[in-house]
């Protein structure tokens, strides 16, 4: 048995790793689809996003392709209605109490957001739900860099950087629902926690939330 | 919250006997906390920090648990408890109005404890007695109809008992004095 499976993306026939997941293979072969969450290394990603939607043949409802194993045969669609909706809708809600304040964010023109948005079509100002402006104070006790949660859209790559690669575990989730946000233990600033200021969470940042204070 | 004199000891104490008895295996997290919690009617930082260590798992992730679930708090319950109903009818008619109120008089937000632990404030769904809306419970009794107006005359019941305790007390340290 070969290790290898054959799949068509889009129309396009691509050999992929067995065992692989979707998303990565896609977007290895240069087939873009909006994710935030997705980590390579994890091995049960959280699909917390919900933004890599993707139709495959013979399956009744769009899946999450960053969980997904690629499998031989695999017929996949990257679009459809049904998922453009999906996305769409997943986009509006993480942006509707997103600080869209981009022209002040360090991330402007590198930000996930603005890529999952030009690529897709979607506008970064929405109007069916209700926005909710975020007044979280902005802790800038490290020495070098900053964190801004009114730009976090609490995808969990900085809380994976913390932890398996910089070894810490400083930062976590707290709270539910929409008063969800990462913080320390205690909600104490950075500074004054364990955090080692190492800068890994600030590399993993999709958007303008942990930056350099420059 | 600053500790009371004795009770870093007591937390210490508590969090060992309980950790002392379980496997101390990640999973076992929450059932920790609740023994925790049932012993010291609250999770204090300290014991949070104690947990982390003997768990072995990083001090944010038993404070992301903590602050997950309803059942957890992070304050110590007050002399004098209060828990607003904001439940679908007492929301209507204006609980959260009375919430507010009571945020007000007592200095403090929901789900904290005043600094001087004579106060706690509490959210709750719903209490039962819908028609009687809003309904706040103070200590073990039920109140009705809870305007404004009438957290204030709940506030100044609560004080004049405090007052009344406070000198009790101090008469009673008189009198062990003068004997």
């Amino acid at each position: 048995m070969s290790d290898t499976v054959k799949i068509t993306i889009d129309e396009k026939i691509i050999e992929a790793k067995k065992g692989e997941k979707l998303l990565w293979v896609a977007l290895q072969n240069d087939i873009y689809i909006p994710h935030l969450c997705a980590i390579k290394e994890e091995n049960r990603p959280n699909a917390s996003c919900r933004l890599c939607f993707v139709e495959i043949e013979g399956v009744s409802n769009p899946v999450t392709s960053c969980t997904r194993n690629v499998e031989e045969g695999m017929v996949v669609k990257t679009r459809s209605p049904v998922v453009d909706r999906l996305v769409k809708t997943a986009f509006e809600l993480l942006i509707s109490d997103h600080n869209l304040k981009c022209s002040d964010c360090p991330a402007n023109r590198k930000c996930a957001l603005q890529k999952i948005a030009k690529e897709r079509g979607l506008k970064l100002r929405q109007k069916r739900f209700k926005t909710i402006a975020r007044d979280y104070e902005i802790d800038d006790s490290p020495e070098e860099f900053a964190f801004d949660r009114s730009r976090c859209v609490l995808c969990g790559q900085c809380i994976w950087a913390d932890r398996e690669e910089a070894k810490v575990g400083a930062i976590g989730f707290t709270n539910r629902g929409i008063k969800r946000v990462v913080t320390t233990f205690e909600e104490a600033p950075l500074a004054e926690s364990i955090c080692t200021q190492c800068l890994m969470c600030v590399e993993a940042c999709p958007v303008g939330a942990l930056y350099y204070k420059k | 919250m600053q500790l009371l004199e004795g009770e870093k000891e007591k937390i210490l104490a508590c969090v060992d006997e309980v950790l002392g008895s379980s496997s101390k295996k990640q999973e076992d997290l929450i059932p920790i906390l609740q023994k925790v919690q049932a012993k010291l009617g609250y999770l204090p930082g300290l014991a949070m920090e104690k947990i982390a260590q003997g768990v072995a798992v990083p001090a944010a992730d038993v404070y992301a648990l903590a602050t997950f679930y309803n059942q957890f708090r992070l304050n110590p319950p007050g002399k004098h408890q209060v828990k607003v109903c904001l439940g679908t009818a007492c929301y209507m008619v204006g609980g959260d109005i009375t919430l507010e109120s009571f945020e007000r008089r007592m200095e403090i937000k929901e789900g904290e404890t005043s600094p001087d632990r004579l106060y706690s404030l509490e959210r709750v769904a719903c209490v039962g007695c819908c028609t009687m809306a809003p309904v706040v419970v103070v200590d073990e009794e039920v109140e009705g109809k809870v305007t404004p107006t009438r957290v204030d005359g709940i506030m100044l019941a609560l004080q004049e008992e405090n007052r009344k305790n406070e000198n009790e007390k101090m008469s009673g340290q008189e009198a062990g004095e003068a004997e």
